[in-house]
Order: C-alpha cells, then sequence, then structure tokens
C-alpha cells in the first residue's frame, strides 16, 4: 500500500488527439442550407416558385376581378377580344384597356385573374399528384428492388398498370367514385380528389421501374453490404442508404411530374372529368386559345409560360436540393 | 441468366391473359355504347337491333372467350396461312371491329408503317440526341451549354403537343409553306423523289414528338452522370492517368445506364402504341388514333386487341430491360 | 309536281354549264378532307354521317333531296307523286321507274331486283341494318319488271319517300352482295369497302379510318362526268387542321363541317385559299328542360322518371323566365356568326312546318325577374331565388365541345342575374350521346336539370322527330333508358296530334299540325328552349367549282359536277 510515483504525464500525440472545435456544433441541416445557398439557379428557381406561389395566392385577393365576371350587354361587346396593353406599344389600333392589362378571353373575362385563379388549382394539382404519384412509384420501386420476393408480384403489377388504356380507367373510376366524393368534399373538393388520385395512380409506374432499377445494381455495392454485415435494419437501410443514392432519379420524374400532372389535368377536364367547364385551369387556357393562336398569341404564351416557368424553377429547386443533400459534394 | 429469361417468359404468359382479363373487365364496366356516333335521327329500337347484330347481347364470360379464342387460335392460323399459303382459317370468325366491320390485325398491319415511319424515328432521333446531351450537360455541369440545353429541354417538356403541334403548323406549314400540314398515307416511298416528300410530311410530328421524349431521356441521363461522376471510383480511374475520354465514356456512362434503359424500355412499346395527339393534329392515321376514335367509338374489340397487344409489348422490353441491367452490372443477380 | 322536278333538273344542270364542255377525267384529282375519318362504305351497316357521305360518291339511291330541300331523280326517273300516279290515291303503294340503260361500274346493267334487293338487305331481321327506320312499314316489294319497283306500305304513307330516297338508303348491287345477308354482313368486308355503285366514282382502295382512293366511274350515265379522274378521301385529324388545309395551305379542296368559332374561321379565310359555305338544315340547338326530379337522393328506380317531377322546373313560369334571361343573338355572334340564327322553335325549316316564333328574340332579363317575383320564388341572401325551402339551382349539362361550353358560362351568367344558381358539366361527347344504361351521364338518362345539345330530322318531314315526344316515350328504367322524349313531356292534347299527323296526307294541313305540336313544346310550355338555329359549314377552295352546298342530303351529292376552275 505504498504510495506511488507519480505517473509522469505522457506526452501528447498530436495524431492521437481530436481537434479541438474551433466553431460551435453545426446541424446537418444547417451544411444543408448552407450548400443550397450557393447554389444560384436553385436560389433562382425558389424564388421564382415562391413568387409563382404568392401570385397565384394572393394576387386575387389583390387584382379583385373576379376569373368568371362577364360583361352584361354593350359592354360585352365592347370588352370581349381586349389585347394585352403591350400591343399598344407597336399596334396603335389594338384594342387595349389598362383594366385588363393581359387583355380579355372572347367572352370578356380577365385574363390575369383567370391566369391567377387558374394557377390555384393547376399547381395545387400538379404538386400533390406529382407527390403521390412519386411516393407511390418510389414505395413500389424500393420495396420490388430490394426484397427479391415482392419483385415479381410488384413488377407485374406494374407491367398491368402500364397496359391499362387511361380513358376507360378514367370513365370507369369517374363513374364509382364522382358521386360519393362530391358527397364527401363538396363538387369542387371532390373532383380536386378524383383528378389528383387519377393523375397520381396512373402515372408512379414510370418512377417505380427507374428506381427498382437502380435499387437493383445499389444494393450489391460494397457500401450496403457493409451495412447489413453490421446488422443495419432493412428500413433505416432502405431510408439512410437507399434512398438518397436514387434521389436525383426521383428528383427528375418529379419535375418532369408535374407537368405532366398539370397537361394530364386539362385534358381531363377536356374530356369532362375534372373541373367544371367555367372553372379555369393553365392547361385549359392553354387549350381553349390554341385555335386563336395566330390571332391572338397572348392568350397562349402565358399559360404555356406558366406552365413552363413551374416546371423550370421546381427543376432548378431539385438540382439545387440534390447538391445540397449530397455528402460528397457538400464536402468540397 | 438464360434460365431466368426463359423462366420469366413462361411467366409472363398467365400475366398476360390475367392482364388481357382486367382489360376486358375494365372496358366492360366503363360506360360507353357502340352506337354512341351513329346520329340522334335513329330511333332507339333501330339502334337496339344493331347493337344485337354486333354479338352484345351475350353474356361477358362468353365473349370473353370468344375473344381469346379468336386472338390466340385464329389469329396465329390466319398468319400462317399468309406466310405459308396455306388454308388453316379459311371460314374462321376473327377478331373483328365494330367501327368497320373488318378483321383488327389488317387494321393494325395497315396502320403499323406511319406509326413506325413517324414514331419510331422520332425515338430513334430522341434517343440519339438526348444521350450525347446528357452526357455533355453533366460532364459541363452549370456550363452554357447545359444551362440552355436544361432552358429548352424543360420548356419542350412543358408545353404540351396539343400546342406545338398546331404551333408548327402555323410557322412552318402556314407560313412558310415548307412542309405539309397533313400526312399523306397513301404515299408510296420508291424512290428518291417520293424519299424526300416522305421526309417532309414527316418532319413536322416527328420535331413534336422528338422534343418530348428527348427532354425526357436527357435529364435522365443527366442526372444519372451525375451521380456517378462523384463516385470514389471515377476518381480513381482519373488518378490511373485514363483518358478523359475513357473515364466518361467507359466507366462513367455503363454505370449511369440503367435508368436510362429503363426509360428507353418503357418507352419502345408507345412507338407501338403511337401518339394519339401528335396523330391527330397531323392526321397521322397509326395506331394512336385507331385507338383513340376505337374508344370514342367504344369499339371494344379493337381496344382491347390494341391494347392486349401494347401489354405483350410492355411485358417483353420490361424482360428485356431487367436482362440488360445485368449485362450492364454484372452485379445484379437473378436468382 | 313532273314539271317542276324536270325543270330543277335542268336548272341544276344549267348551273354546271362551264363543266358542260368538259370531257371526263381532264381535272385530274380533287382531295376531300374529313376530321371524322369514314369506317366502313356501306351506309347500311353504319348510320354514321361520315361514312353515309363517303359512300355516296359511289352508291346512289332513286332519288335525293336537293340543296333547297326539294326532291330531284337520281337513278329513278322522275319521282313518284300522286299527281303523275306514282303515288297510289290511298297513299299506300308507290312504284318508281328506274331510268334505262344504267350500269354499275362493273359493267351490269341496274335493275329492279338491286332495288328488292337492297330492301330485303336492309330489313334482315339479323342484320342489324342503321336505316330500317327509312323502310318502316314497307309491306312488300314488287317487281313487275327490270326497271319498275312498287313499294306496299301496310299502312297509308303520308309520306312514301322513305326507303331509296337520300343518301342513307342508296341501293346496292345484288350480284355482290348476295351472300352479305342478316348475321353475314359484318363477315363481308370486300363487299363493305369496296361497293360496287352507280355513282360518279369507284373504289380503288379502302383504308379504313383513314383514306379512300376513288378514281372516276367509267360507266357512269353522263359521259362527260366527273371532270376529275380521281379522288383522295382523307379522314382524320381535326376539324381545326382540316379548316387550315384548305383555307391556308391550300392542301385540300374541300373540308366538311367545320365546327369552329366564327372569328376563327374568319381568321383562316383570310388566308385566300378558300372560302366557307354554310347551309341550313333543320339542326337546333337547344336546352332541353328535365320536367322530372333529378336529385340524386331519389333511388334509381325514381330518379329522373315521372314518379318524380322536377321541384321547380314543373313550374311554367321558372321556365319561360330561364328562357327570357337568354340573349340568343349574342350566343349566335359567340359560337355561330354566319353559321347560326337564334331561334325559338324545335322545327325551324323547311317553311311548311316552321312556326317561325319570334317571341324569344329580346332578351328581357327584368321580365323575367319579374315573373319569378310573381310567381312566389323570392331572392334570398345569397341572391338565389327560393319558395318553400327550394332553391332554384340548376345543374346544367352539356357535350364537351368549345362553342357549348362558351355558351354554358354565358347563360349561366344571364342565369344568375335572375337569381338562379347554375353549376356546370360537360361530357365527353362519347358518353354523353352513348345510351349506355350504365352511365349516368347520358343526355337520355337525364341526371341534370337541363342540358344543351343540337338535334334534326332526316329529309323534309318532320314527323317522327316530333312524334319522339308521346307520352310514355321516355327513356325510364324498365326501358334500360332508351327512349327518344328526353323532356319527359307529357300531354295527351300532343299525343293526339301526333295520331292525327300520322294520318294527314294534304301538306298545307300537315304544316298546321306540325306547327301547333312545335307551339306546344316550346311557346306554349317552354319544354325546349330554342338557342340557335344551326346551318352548316364547309370549306371549299377557290379553285373548286360546281358545288353546292346541300345540308339536306350527302354534303358530295354534286361531286360528278365538281371540275376545276380555270386559270387556277
Amino acid at each position: 500500500m505504498t504510495d506511488s510515483a507519480p505517473q509522469p504525464t505522457p506526452k501528447r500525440i498530436a495524431a492521437l488527439s481530436d481537434p479541438i472545435p474551433t466553431q460551435p456544433p453545426r446541424s446537418q441541416w444547417l451544411d444543408v442550407w448552407d450548400q443550397f445557398k450557393q447554389h444560384r439557379g436553385a436560389l433562382i428557381g425558389g424564388i421564382t416558385f415562391l413568387v409563382i406561389i404568392l401570385a397565384v395566392l394572393v394576387g386575387p385577393a389583390v387584382w379583385w376581378v373576379d376569373a368568371q365576371y362577364l360583361p352584361k350587354g354593350r359592354e360585352f361587346i365592347n370588352l370581349r377580344d381586349t389585347r394585352p396593353i403591350y400591343v399598344a406599344l407597336w399596334d396603335n389600333a389594338a384594342k387595349v384597356d389598362w383594366a385588363h392589362p393581359l387583355g380579355t378571353d372572347n367572352l370578356g373575362r380577365d385574363t390575369l385573374a383567370r391566369m391567377m385563379s387558374g394557377g390555384r388549382v393547376s399547381i395545387a394539382v400538379g404538386l400533390t399528384a406529382m407527390l403521390l404519384s412519386i411516393l407511390l412509384g418510389t414505395l413500389i420501386g424500393v420495396v420490388a428492388g430490394y426484397f427479391r420476393r415482392m419483385d415479381g408480384v410488384l413488377m407485374r403489377l406494374t407491367d398491368l398498370f402500364l397496359a391499362l388504356p387511361l380513358l376507360p380507367l378514367i370513365l370507369v373510376a369517374s363513374l364509382l367514385f364522382r358521386e360519393t366524393l362530391s358527397a364527401i368534399f363538396g363538387v369542387e373538393g371532390g373532383v380536386f380528389v378524383l383528378v389528383v388520385s387519377l393523375i397520381g395512380i396512373t402515372s408512379w409506374m414510370h418512377t417505380a421501374r427507374i428506381v427498382r432499377g437502380d435499387v437493383l445494381a445499389l444494393k450489391e455495392r460494397e457500401f450496403i453490404l457493409a451495412a447489413q454485415s453490421i446488422g443495419t435494419k432493412p428500413k433505416y437501410l432502405v431510408i439512410r442508404h437507399l434512398l438518397p443514392n436514387v434521389m436525383s432519379p426521383i428528383m427528375v420524374s418529379a419535375t418532369l411530374g408535374i407537368a405532366v400532372a398539370i397537361i394530364t389535368e386539362s385534358a381531363l377536364s377536356f374530356l369532362g372529368f375534372g373541373f367544371p367547364p367555367d372553372f379555369p385551369t393553365w392547361g385549359r387556357l392553354l387549350n381553349d386559345s390554341v385555335d386563336r393562336m395566330d390571332l391572338y398569341p397572348e392568350r397562349v404564351l402565358w399559360p404555356g409560360l406558366a406552365i413552363s416557368l413551374t416546371v423550370l424553377s421546381v427543376n432548378y429547386l431539385g438540382d439545387g436540393l440534390r447538391d445540397a443533400l449530397d455528402p460528397r459534394i457538400r464536402g468540397r | 441468366m438464360l434460365t431466368f429469361t426463359i423462366r420469366r417468359l413462361v411467366l409472363s404468359v398467365p400475366t398476360l391473359l390475367f392482364i388481357s382479363l382486367v382489360i376486358f373487365l375494365l372496358l366492360e364496366l366503363a360506360p360507353g355504347d357502340p352506337m354512341a356516333q351513329v346520329p340522334l335521327t335513329v330511333p332507339p329500337d333501330v339502334k337496339e337491333k344493331m347493337r344485337q347484330a354486333l354479338g352484345l347481347g351475350e353474356p361477358i364470360h362468353i365473349r370473353y372467350v370468344k375473344w381469346l379464342i379468336q386472338f390466340f387460335w385464329i389469329e396465329p392460323q390466319v398468319l400462317f396461312d399468309h406466310i405459308f399459303g396455306t388454308s388453316f382459317a379459311d371460314g374462321k370468325l376473327r377478331v373483328i371491329s365494330w367501327q368497320t366491320r373488318s378483321p383488327v390485325m389488317d387494321l393494325v398491319v395497315q396502320r403499323l408503317p406511319q406509326t413506325l415511319w413517324v414514331v419510331g424515328v422520332a425515338y430513334v432521333l430522341a434517343v440519339i440526341i438526348a444521350i450525347p446531351v446528357g452526357i455533355y450537360s453533366a460532364y459541363k455541369q452549370y456550363s452554357i451549354f447545359d444551362q440552355f440545353g436544361t432552358f429548352i429541354t424543360m420548356i419542350g417538356f412543358s408545353v404540351p403537343p396539343f400546342f406545338t403541334g398546331p404551333l408548327m403548323v402555323v410557322i412552318f406549314a402556314v407560313n412558310l409553306h415548307w412542309f405539309p400540314s397533313i400526312y399523306d398515307t397513301t404515299l408510296v416511298v420508291d424512290d428518291l423523289e417520293s424519299l424526300g416528300k416522305q421526309i417532309r410530311q414527316m418532319f413536322l410530328p416527328v420535331m413534336v414528338l422528338a422534343l418530348q421524349i428527348t427532354a425526357q431521356i436527357s435529364r435522365f441521363m443527366r442526372a444519372s452522370m451525375l451521380d456517378n461522376f462523384n463516385q470514389d471510383y471515377v476518381r480513381t480511374a482519373r488518378a490511373k492517368g485514363m483518358s478523359e475520354y475513357t473515364v466518361v465514356m467507359v466507366h462513367v456512362l455503363r454505370n449511369s445506364l440503367i435508368p436510362v434503359v429503363t426509360v428507353i424500355a418503357l418507352g419502345i412499346p408507345s412507338i407501338f402504341g403511337g401518339a394519339i395527339i401528335t396523330e391527330q393534329v397531323f392526321a397521322v392515321n397509326g395506331i394512336g388514333q385507331a385507338l383513340i376514335s376505337a374508344i370514342q367509338a367504344n369499339d371494344l374489340p379493337m381496344v382491347q386487341t390494341l391494347t392486349f397487344i401494347f401489354a405483350v409489348l410492355i411485358v417483353v422490353f420490361n424482360l428485356i430491360a431487367d436482362v440488360l441491367y445485368g449485362v450492364l452490372d454484372p452485379r445484379v443477380r437473378y436468382d | 309536281m313532273k314539271i317542276k322536278t324536270l325543270l330543277l333538273g335542268a336548272v341544276a344542270c344549267a348551273a354546271l354549264a362551264p363543266a358542260a364542255f368538259a370531257e371526263r377525267g381532264k381535272d385530274g384529282n380533287v382531295s376531300i378532307i374529313y376530321w371524322q375519318a369514314p369506317s366502313i362504305l356501306n351506309p347500311f351497316l353504319s348510320g354514321g354521317t361520315k361514312d353515309i357521305e363517303a359512300s355516296s360518291l359511289v352508291l346512289e339511291p332513286l332519288a335525293r333531296y336537293d340543296d333547297k330541300g326539294e326532291m330531284v331523280p337520281f337513278l329513278a326517273e322522275e319521282v313518284p307523286t300522286i299527281a303523275n300516279g306514282g303515288v297510289s290515291e290511298d297513299l299506300t303503294t308507290i312504284t318508281w321507274k328506274i331510268k334505262p340503260g344504267l350500269l354499275w361500274s362493273d359493267g351490269t346493267p341496274v335493275t329492279s331486283a338491286d332495288v328488292k334487293f337492297t330492301a330485303e338487305y336492309c330489313m334482315h331481321p339479323e342484320g342489324g341494318c342503321a336505316q330500317l327506320s327509312f323502310f318502316d312499314g314497307v309491306q312488300t316489294i314488287d317487281t313487275p319488271d327490270d326497271l319498275t319497283v312498287k313499294v306496299t306500305f301496310n299502312q297509308p304513307k303520308p309520306n312514301p319517300y322513305g326507303p331509296f330516297v337520300g343518301g342513307q338508303s342508296p341501293i346496292i348491287q345484288k350480284a355482290q352482295f348476295e351472300n352479305c345477308l342478316g348475321s353475314k354482313a359484318p363477315e363481308c368486308t370486300q363487299q363493305n369497302f369496296n361497293p360496287v355503285g352507280t355513282g360518279p366514282f369507284k373504289v380503288v382502295e379502302f383504308k379504313p379510318n383513314d383514306v379512300i382512293t376513288l378514281e372516276a366511274n367509267t360507266n357512269y350515265r353522263d359521259p362527260d362526268k366527273p371532270a376529275f379522274a380521281t379522288v383522295t378521301f382523307k379522314g382524320g385529324g381535326d376539324a381545326t387542321g382540316a379548316a387550315r388545309a384548305v383555307f391556308e395551305t391550300g392542301e385540300f379542296d374541300y373540308a366538311w363541317n367545320l365546327q369552329l368559332a366564327p372569328d376563327v374561321i374568319a381568321k383562316m379565310e383570310a388566308g385566300g385559299k378558300g372560302k366557307a359555305i354554310t347551309g341550313f338544315g333543320p339542326l337546333v340547338e337547344r336546352i332541353e328542360v328535365n320536367l322530372t326530379d333529378p336529385s340524386p337522393s331519389l333511388d334509381a328506380d325514381t330518379r329522373s322518371t315521372r314518379k318524380a317531377p322536377h321541384p321547380f322546373l314543373s313550374d311554367i313560369r321558372v321556365r319561360q323566365a330561364l328562357s327570357m334571361a337568354i340573349d340568343r343573338e349574342l350566343l349566335v355572334e359567340v359560337g355561330y356568326g354566319q353559321a347560326g340564327k337564334p331561334t325559338c322553335d324545335l322545327v325551324p325549316v323547311p317553311d311548311n312546318y316552321a312556326a317561325k316564333n319570334d317571341f324569344c328574340f329580346k332578351q328581357d332579363i327584368e321580365g323575367a325577374n319579374k315573373l319569378l317575383d310573381e310567381a312566389g320564388w323570392v331572392k334570398g341572401a345569397d341572391g338565389v331565388r327560393a319558395k318553400d325551402g327550394v332553391r332554384l339551382s340548376i345543374l346544367y349539362q352539356t357535350s364537351t365541345n368549345a362553342v357549348r361550353q362558351d355558351f354554358q358560362a354565358l347563360i349561366k351568367d344571364w342565369w344568375t342575374e335572375i337569381g338562379v344558381e347554375t353549376e356546370l358539366r360537360n361530357v365527353s361527347a362519347s358518353v354523353f350521346f352513348g345510351g349506355d344504361p350504365g352511365s349516368p351521364d347520358t343526355f337520355q338518362k337525364f341526371y341534370a336539370d337541363v342540358e344543351m345539345y343540337a338535334n334534326t330530322f332526316n329529309g323534309t318531314d318532320p314527323q317522327q322527330y316530333l312524334a319522339a315526344y308521346r307520352c310514355g316515350q321516355e327513356p325510364k328504367p324498365e326501358s334500360q333508358w332508351q327512349g327518344e322524349n328526353i323532356n319527359r313531356f307529357c300531354d295527351p292534347a300532343y299525343d293526339a296530334l301526333i295520331d292525327e299527323l300520322a294520318r294527314t296526307g294534304d301538306i298545307a294541313k300537315r304544316g298546321e299540325i306540325a306547327i301547333k305540336m312545335n307551339n306546344m313544346l316550346t311557346k306554349d310550355s317552354h319544354t325546349i328552349i330554342g338557342l340557335v338555329h344551326r346551318g352548316r359549314v364547309s370549306g371549299q377552295s377557290n379553285t373548286l367549282g360546281g358545288h353546292v352546298l346541300n345540308v339536306w342530303d350527302s354534303e358530295l351529292w354534286d361531286a360528278a359536277n365538281w371540275f376545276r376552275k380555270q386559270g387556277s
């Protein structure tokens, strides 16, 4: 029980000691945000997207012309087919009116008001239908790709859905569910749910096949084998290791999906399975104006531009998000 | 892999039978009436007699079995007869369209050339353009070429063909008179002059279609290439002193092709399915137009047959894609 | 009548004077585009207008209607009447004489046996003939000699010009179709695609739903006609594309039925290659009012049947107010331009049968409001009128069509002004006009309060058209929702008039009865709210001559007379 001599403090080996953090710890998401901020395209895309959303949400409160208002009596003839004001720049004889900066349609309805209220529906349908289709597609793709037992069944299901003719499917769905849905969600709500689910369940197959293809290759890679060998549960394996690596095709599918959903919605309304005919949406505005595009190019230009801008901004947003979420890029 | 392919081929028979049943039931359930295009001036009792003459009075299961026999037993015989000059199918009832009262398969054969010319060429062209564009965009990410390509492809994808089609017609057919606006299916290509005519009349529809397909494929190509450029093996390859060409075109490309192969395999059946809107705008009258007019006229035997052929192609090409995965990445295993 | 007919024939020929020096086939090719593609060239197997018109280049009836709705002989020597002894005094028989020396395009002579066979073909119980109604009441057909056909009806027929008259019931060749009777009819693909006819052209190649190539019939009865050696008959695309191809690019010479807004057509005509031509038949765009209750809360056996009268549309004042609120002239201007006229009637032409009402031409929102006030429908806080808890809320459906959707928006707006709430719905035409009893969206089922569409009648006699509104003929569950009395209109006085019309032979008296019936449905009850008397618009190249637009028969009725204008 002798007191032992005080041990000499071992010399610190630089390589073995932890460096003392010079900055307070940062969450992963702050890093993501930093990286995202540096992505110019993503910032511009994000801002554009916010502006479009604001315009269609707040716009109608500021620009309070009713999208369905029709001029009465003599006014009707005066106000129909008004050109946008900028046309006056090169055409003095053009019929323009400051009360209708983007002009009116052949029934005298204000184009700006219709663009804004149309955008609400189109963006809402586009985003929700796309989310639904991506969720379904990713889920089915990952499950089929990772769990071999499910592969056969799920991919044959995908083949079946790919083969089903869209139009009869829509007819049957609207026959079976329209009245029930209207009873639950009201007329417009019911149509919204019907349209979104129809687009969602008829467009997930591409995503599913693409995700499955990638997963089939990924799951044989070393890092997945490593994760498996240390006993990672399949759920975490999928979420932490597989999903981040199939993000980019999913992002592409998502951006393309919005465009498809907005256009499909107009096709559905045109066939009579979508919103009531006096309910403007971008796709419908575009469709209705095609016959008159050489007389009134603005009527195709604005809705076409709106759809393209939305898709473009979501595309850049997606690009930035993917870069920001990729640790290999973020580290540089 | 051979056993895998054979097993899948055998398995696809019950799958296809099931798909055909689902399609049949779906079409039965869908509201619609083959008399929809008969004018209102034809009285209801006459319409009822016409429906009976189409065989609509028979129960569903009988009609389904009849279709199965006609499609899987009689039609192959007709084909056999056609090739070898035999007469097995003489006098047997083939799948008859309700609109034209003629065999559906004859119509398919008649429609295939223009669909292949227009949609097929558009697809091939799109793939030829899209893959290099996708590769280069990814290689020079955020360069002017990439930004411009992104812009064009995204706009190309978001404006639908019901708009780009008439736009092309107004610009190139009405104002410039460069190309015809209506496709002539009676044109026979047998010399240089008629080939020139054919190219001229294909030009606009092919452009409209190729724009959409290019946009889609090049986006997937670019995204997939980008994913791989950041992988460690690319750094290793470069470190070993491989040329950029070998790195990009051999290593990265091969590993990036899986999603693109999937997309192309999904797209090829749609060549045969035609492109409904584009065919309509330019009056190409290929298989897409046949399908949509059959749906509108509720010509069930025609819709059923066309959709089923389409289903067969989907199953086959998805199988081909699955086999290709293994070729592109030997680690993908099938057991 | 005979002289008149002859004169008309002479006038028709005079119109073609410039082509008269012409020889057959000198003008090369003429190209026609129909945006609905023909599927078959046998009009008996398809009721579709596109198929009937396409086949009229090849097949001809004994007599046709001309552009004024008068009958002109084609294969017959003259149109039989009571005056010339062709129609018996008791209206039970009609005797046709075929022109001597007529040949089929294969060179064999046309005989009465062919005519008789045509009737047998269509009247075969298993054939599913689309034109069966033209042979209504035919008892026997006799052929006393090679050129005489005597049709006997089982009861007096005030209008005996059903069989073998007009584009819908042309004569087919017995030798060709002999083995295609009844259930064999659909199997005769070769015959149905390449019928042998007497018309100016014969089929070279028929691609169903796509294109027909025809060439001049060398056995055509007039040796100088047709002026064109070949015809390309293209189908498919859409109305806009067809109009462009004629007006703007000049690729085609003739485009059928261009259902486009007037400003669109006017713009395209500015292309300078062609012009739009218009003709008025009896086609009326109308709003049909549902007299029964379409509420979804009712069970399937009661909904939209006469067991449940409509909660507010059974009030005539509501119907009248709905009609008064509509500005028909504006509708015409927006939707049809030159190709439409305001109308209040169901039967707008021909003169003998037209009531020519004008009570509805002036829009009267104030009057409509007053009428509803008087009727006890009071505006609520939301601006919608109600009485005893029943709100004037209307579901207004129609088929998908750009002009119809514009009409819906305008009419909804006017109805809002008189305190009527309107929900709009559009249904795809193939569902709306299809009679599938399983679908809730067909026009027959009428699960809506009002619906809008257009209807017309064949030929010049509205008897069958007006008889549709007989009580009991409405679509109902027991009849699998088949029936023509769409409004569920029921009036014993009207039914009595239907029977009277069927018995009356005197043309002036028939007109009187028909006008009375028309008024019972429109002016007196506002069950049918007439909107627009619609014309047919077709496009014709500036270089095409010899054509007169005919809405009473096939548009291609005079293809034999077409020629290419000189200097072009």
